[in-house]
């Protein structure tokens, strides 16, 4: 059994829902990925920012 | 000399505040009437809440900040505004209670040009029994958070000892907003359990009125991923399993007693809950200003709307969801009855929700109310404080700022767990922050512009807001350059 499917039951209220599997929760806390998602995500609300102003 | 008085100095009054001081100089007066002698970065409780952060690194003393930038500051509480001024006087004047040690109960009528009320929400626990007796937590004031720690660490402690524990997160009532803190509380507890190394022993819950996770009072939003358009009920649910925590929706807690609460559900159903530690959030409401004509006649309900916060130049007449425009939503916050007056934050009265009215078949309204996070409560502030300082500076018909929320982004980043190297957050933004149908038909937004990821990096980026926000709010070099 793959460990991140384990909380899904099935036919409970989390049975229809989607999971991250090993290599996408990795990545969330990888430094060097996330690094340059800081940068991409500073990028994104500035520009959110700057177009509420 | 024209004197603007701001009531309330949180988010939004601090920040129209200390923008009016500024551009008015030394020529005219600011005021703000505030109950607390400190300022508080009120997202930060939750890193309080969970013990993470003391209350000293989520607050600071207002008086120096307002003695540095020209403000005269009242430690008080607003009791009234008098907006046609007294049988004596045609000066419109504010009436104050002193909270101020060794001034408490003295009271005082501040006289105005301009006023602007931005005393944000009261937390109406008693609107559900049982929710102001103790029996469950809070995280909305600093003090409140540090309590919700103390109760949170027994936890931990039972556990170290081998007892299960219950945590039962969410809201309080079928009418509440701010969602997104009890969110951020739910995943910031289950990070600290794991981390405690007793994540075995917990079951972990959430309840809300929202009608479907993920909805945020915010009707949801909606991202691009991997080429298509998800919901956020997709990605709420998911991070849910992940985390293993199960959830109840569509609920109105009615009962609170200790360790249990009582709950009525969409479809009119009830049911109870029972719990170890609780932490819900209140539903919010004005905070009970009053406000009476010339003759002293009461005309509170012609200024305020009967939740208590102040009307605007919104269209309060919408009617059902189908009706719903964004144009409903205000744009310059002025009331309606008298131009010199505004609202500013989550003091405004809103047109009506986001999210989709919804009841149970007793009747029971059962939906998020509206948030006004603080993105949106900063620009309004600014946008109210320019008008002013038009208005004096530039004459009376200088034409009002806008700031409607149908037309602003907000960029939200929600803790999942605080860490450097292993926190998470939910980094998102949404344009708009009230969605356009006509516009943007389908999901209300511009999917270009609304996105959301969780990592890392949120969390950095929560991180730096705290240092960053707290630095704009104290007016060290270079403030204005931070935006809202
Ligand atoms: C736990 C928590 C976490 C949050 N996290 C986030 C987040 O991550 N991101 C985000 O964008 N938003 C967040 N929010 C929402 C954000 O805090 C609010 O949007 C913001 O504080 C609203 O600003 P405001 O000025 O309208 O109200 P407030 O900041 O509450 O300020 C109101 C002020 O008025 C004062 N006041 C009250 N009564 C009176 C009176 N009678 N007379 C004078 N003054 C009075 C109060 O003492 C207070 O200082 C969070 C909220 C909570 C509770």
């Amino acid at each position: 059994m793959k460990k991140e499917e384990s909380n899904i039951k099935a036919y409970e209220q989390n049975y229809t829902t989607m999971v991250p599997g090993a290599f996408a929760k990795k990545m969330r806390t990888c430094v060097i990925w996330q690094f340059f998602r800081f940068i991409v995500l500073n990028i994104k609300m500035l520009i959110v920012v700057s177009k509420s102003h | 000399m024209a004197r603007v008085v701001i009531l309330g100095g949180g988010v939004s009054g601090h920040t129209a505040a200390t923008f009016a001081a500024k551009w008015l100089g030394s020529a005219h007066e600011v005021v703000v009437v505030t109950p607390n002698s400190k300022w508080n970065w009120i997202p930060s409780n939750i890193w309080v809440g969970v013990g993470e952060m003391s209350k000293e690194e989520v607050t600071f003393d207002l008086a120096p900040v307002y003695a540095k930038a020209g403000i005269t500051y009242k430690q008080a509480k607003a009791v009234s505004l008098n907006p046609e001024g007294s049988e004596s006087s045609d000066k419109p004047f504010v009436t104050v209670e002193f909270t101020q040690e060794g001034r408490e109960g003295e009271s005082e009528d501040i006289e105005y040009d301009y006023v602007v009320n931005a005393t944000g929400p009261k937390l109406n626990f008693g609107a559900t029994p049982g929710l102001d007796a103790g029996h469950t937590v809070s995280v909305c004031t600093a003090d409140h958070a540090v309590h919700a720690s103390s109760e949170f660490k027994k936890s931990i402690e039972r556990m170290k000892s081998g007892e299960r524990q219950k945590f039962l997160i969410g809201t309080g009532h079928g009418m509440c907003t701010c969602q997104g803190a009890a969110f951020e509380y739910i995943f910031n507890i289950e990070h600290e359990l794991t981390k405690a190394g007793v994540r075995d022993l917990a079951d972990i819950k959430w309840i809300s009125n929202e009608s479907f996770l993920g909805d945020f009072g915010m009707g949801g939003l909606h991202m691009k991923v991997g080429g298509y358009t998800v919901s956020s009920k997709i990605f709420t649910e998911s991070l849910f399993t992940e985390r293993d925590v199960s959830w109840i929706i569509g609920a109105h807690v009615s009962k609170v007693e200790a360790g249990r609460i009582e709950y009525e559900l969409l479809d009119g159903s009830t049911g109870e809950e029972e719990f170890d530690f609780s932490m819900l959030i209140p539903p919010f409401a004005g905070v009970g200003l009053k406000a009476y004509a010339k003759d002293g006649s009461d005309i509170t309900s012609t200024v305020f709307a009967p939740n208590g916060f102040m009307k605007v130049d919104a269209n309060y007449g919408a009617g059902s969801y189908e009706n719903w425009k964004a144009s409903d939503w205000p744009a310059t916050y002025q009331n309606p009855t008298y131009d010199n007056m505004f609202a500013c934050g989550i003091a405004f009265a809103p047109p009506h929700g986001i999210s989709k009215p919804m009841s149970s078949p007793n009747g029971t309204p059962i939906n998020p109310t509206p948030p006004r996070t603080g993105m949106p409560s900063g620009i309004i502030g600014k946008a109210v404080a320019h008008s002013i300082c038009d208005k004096i500076l530039k004459g009376e018909n200088a034409p009002l700022r806008e700031a409607s929320m149908a037309d602003m982004g907000a960029a939200c980043v929600a803790s999942a767990g605080k860490g450097i190297f292993d926190g998470t957050a939910a980094a998102m933004t949404v344009y708009p922050v009230v969605p356009d149908f006509e516009k943007y038909p389908g999901t209300g937004r511009d999917t270009d512009y609304t996105f959301g990821e969780v990592g890392l990096a949120g969390h950095w980026i929560k991180h730096i807001l705290h240092h960053m926000f707290i630095y704009k709010a104290k007016l060290k070099p270079g403030w204005t350059l931070i935006p809202e």
